[in-house]
């Protein structure tokens, strides 16, 4: 990156966390509520910053828990308002109750999630549990893979979560520390592009002086129906927003992330690794190794996980020999969730693929270059109709 | 000076589903009588949102939402804040909770959002059990009192400990303004209403809201229930205010504790040794009341 080019576009040399507090302050929202957690600390510690220099006319609140800090978000989102929060693990479990407050009453509130697992045992390292465990709560979730994406991601996860075929809030994760502590080079967006990509926050699902309404409300057998088949309806339009305004972002910004998934030589390969976040930048490097083998190897960068896109993995499973999943959690008794969910849909016109669950990457343990290739050759190993195990705990010390 | 006899005409509470006599639905409609048509208010689960906000009816002719049982301080936080945020002028955001929803498992919320000094009123009102889900106990469930969870089987007493102390609490928090009242005190309600009304940041008023479902009276004997329970000095009417702590009625003598508990079913299992308990309580009570009250009270 030559010096000019830094200067033209504005680049900052800045952590995932950063990079965020970045793109919030960009979205201008009116009401920030947050609570402390490691690793997600920085992005808070960022915006207060923001707000007492006053680049940023916002309201912060001080909450004193994270179950509040949703709540309070939810209480000026209902006013009409623009807010943000963002939390990790623990905390995200604490405000679970209000996540589905949130979802059920349609307020498209925008949160960063630094991934991390959940105790116990304890560690403030990262792997996707947390999140994972939250797949039911109504929230849309996106997984990203470095910090100008999560910077995008923010400013794109308004436009997608408060359009009125969507109102509904979005969840954006970011690995931690290897997102969220890790530097890199941030193209910043200018304020006048993104106020013109996003306009100020304008719903009908706000409290109203002339005509008063109840909102977040009791309803009975008889409507209850009717409210969630409105929910699913509304993460089915995602899937096309979600397309719609990555291609806008695009022609503003110049930078596309692919929308639900992002495919990385995907389209002549056998052999598919499917994963989220981070990881995906260290396999695109295998990725890229291999074939230079020859090998016919693909990555699937799973982003959005709600809604699912279950049509690609649909024609997937008609293409390749051989998808592997890497899941950063399990779900005991089971197998990895994302996997499951693929799994399904791969299965679900009758094809013919062989599946690997890898289980990676648990509590910020590294997935190495070793390991993705590993995962390619068991990939191979199973298309060439090897015996292999379904579900592997990579790089698992005792066996 | 608002009172009974000049009550705004404008009904902006009704067609709700609470028991005969509830005296929680008066809290409801004095409070909207005072705050008007420009107020939002957050419900937390209690009976007073199960009586009033089940879609498609709203007995509430005001913004209103159902908040989760612990958040309703949160939710006021936010609904305060976006009120900045916008701009907004003359909007009144009001939080109307129960005991439980107050005393339990959103003392947090709460507590919060009166140390950021959000602008907004908070009522709780006091029926001195977990009501909605079936007269459970809470933290304000009085001493000996009868509940589903303090069951008086084999000569048990029921609750075995006395009511926290919510205006205590608040006072601690040195909020710009707390009072108790009771629904059998309009006037005395009406006025600390209209004067939380005009107060910038967060106001909390404690209501002894008494429940002819739970506490076992004739629906008619709310009023009547409420004096006593102040005439007997179970019940006090206090502001605070400016660090100061007024009494707004004081008894000349407190009638026998007997006369307001016997009067309920609750109570009924209670004996001379349990009154004398109770109004040992009751004195001890009071001591650290008049040590808060202004001087020239005393
Ligand atoms: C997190 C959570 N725990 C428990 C409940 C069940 N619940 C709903 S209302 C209620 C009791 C409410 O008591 P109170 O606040 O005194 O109001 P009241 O019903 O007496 O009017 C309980 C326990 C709930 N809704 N949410
Ligand atoms: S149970 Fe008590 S508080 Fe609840 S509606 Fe009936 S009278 Fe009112
Ligand atoms: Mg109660």
């Amino acid at each position: 990156m030559s010096a000019i080019e830094l200067r033209n576009e504005n680049k900052k040399f800045l952590s995932g966390d950063e990079a965020v507090a970045e793109g919030v302050k960009l979205c201008r929202p009116d009401v920030i509520a947050a609570y402390p957690i490691t690793p997600q600390t920085v992005i808070v510690e960022k915006l207060s910053e923001f707000v007492a220099s006053k680049e940023m006319d916002c309201q912060y609140l001080h909450v004193e828990s994270e179950h509040s800090a949703m709540a309070a978000s939810m209480g000026a989102s209902m006013m009409g308002s623009r807010t943000f929060t963002a939390t990790s693990s623990q905390g995200l479990l604490y405000m679970c109750e209000m996540l589905h407050y949130v979802s059920g009453s349609r307020f498209p509130i925008v949160m960063v999630n630094a991934n991390r697992t959940v105790a116990a045992p304890w560690n403030i390292f990262g792997d996707h549990r947390d999140s994972l465990s939250q797949r039911d709560s109504g929230w849309m979730q996106v997984y990203v893979e470095n910090g100008q994406e999560a910077l995008d991601m923010v400013i794109q996860s308004y436009k997608i979560a408060e359009n009125q075929s969507v109102s509904t809030p979005i969840m954006i994760n970011l690995d931690g520390f290897v997102l969220t502590h890790t530097y890199e080079l941030v193209s910043i967006p200018e304020q006048n592009q993104v106020d013109e990509f996003l306009p100020p926050y304008s719903t009908t699902n706000k409290f109203d002086f002339e005509n008063p309404k109840s909102l977040c409300f009791t309803a009975s057998p008889e409507w209850q129906t009717e409210f969630r088949y409105q929910q699913y309806e509304a993460m089915e339009n995602a899937k096309k927003v979600i397309q719609e305004v990555d291609k806008e972002f695009s022609q503003v910004f110049g930078r596309t992330y692919g929308g639900m998934v992002e495919e990385y030589h995907c389209s002549d390969a056998d052999y598919i690794l499917v994963a989220m976040g981070s990881v995906a930048g260290t396999a695109k490097i295998v990725v890229d190794k291999l074939r230079k083998q020859g090998k016919k190897v693909g990555l699937v960068k799973l982003r959005f996980y709600r809604p699912f896109p279950k049509e690609y993995f649909k024609k997937l499973g008609k293409k390749a020999k051989a998808v592997g999943v890497i899941d950063r959690d399990i779900s005991f008794g089971y197998e990895g969730a994302v996997y499951s969910d693929v799994k399904a849909a791969l299965f679900s016109q009758g094809a013919d693929v062989k599946t690997i669950n890898f289980i990676a990457g648990i509590s910020g343990r590294d997935i190495t270059k070793e390991f993705l290739a590993e995962m390619y050759s068991q990939l191979e190993a199973i298309g060439n109709g090897d015996k292999v195990e379904e579900i592997q705990f990579t790089g698992l010390r005792w066996k | 000076m608002v009172s009974v006899k000049n009550l705004p005409d404008k009904e902006l509470f009704y067609g709700h589903k609470a028991c005969q006599g509830c005296g929680a639905a008066i809290v409801a409609r004095l409070a909207m009588k005072i705050l008007g048509e420009r107020t939002c208010v957050a419900l937390p689960a209690s009976c007073i949102s199960s009586v009033t906000t089940i879609y498609p009816q709203m007995s509430f002719f005001v913004n209103n939402m159902t908040s989760s049982f612990p958040a309703t301080g949160a939710v006021l936080s936010g609904m305060a804040a976006a009120v900045k945020a916008q701009g907004l002028k003359e909007v009144n955001v009001l939080g109307l909770a129960g005991d439980g929803g107050t005393i339990d498992i959103g003392i947090q919320a709460l507590s919060g959002a009166i140390e950021r000094g959000d602008d907004f009123l908070y009522i709780c009102y006091d029926n001195e059990a977990y009501m909605n889900t079936g007269i459970q106990r809470s933290g304000l469930t009085p001493y000996g009192a009868w509940t589903t969870t303090t069951p008086t089987n084999n000569n048990d007493i029921g609750e075995k400990k006395f009511k926290k102390n919510l205006f205590e609490i608040l006072i601690a928090h040195r909020i710009p303004y707390a009072a108790t009242a009771n629904v059998a005190y309009p006037n005395d309600l009406l006025k600390k209403l209209e004067k939380a009304k005009g107060i910038r940041g967060p106001k909390v008023l404690h209501i002894l809201a008494p429940c002819p479902t739970g506490w076992g009276y004739k629906t008619e004997e709310t009023i009547e229930i409420g004096r006593l329970a102040v005439q007997t000095g179970l019940w006090y009417l206090a502001e605070y205010e400016n660090n100061e702590v007024t009494l707004n009625y004081r008894p000349k003598d407190f009638k026998p504790v007997k006369e307001y508990l016997a009067k309920q079913k609750r109570f009924r299992h209670l004996k001379d040794a349990d009154f004398q308990v109770i109004e040992e309580h009751r004195d001890e009570e009071w001591k650290i009341l008049e040590r808060h009250l202004r001087k020239d009270e005393e």
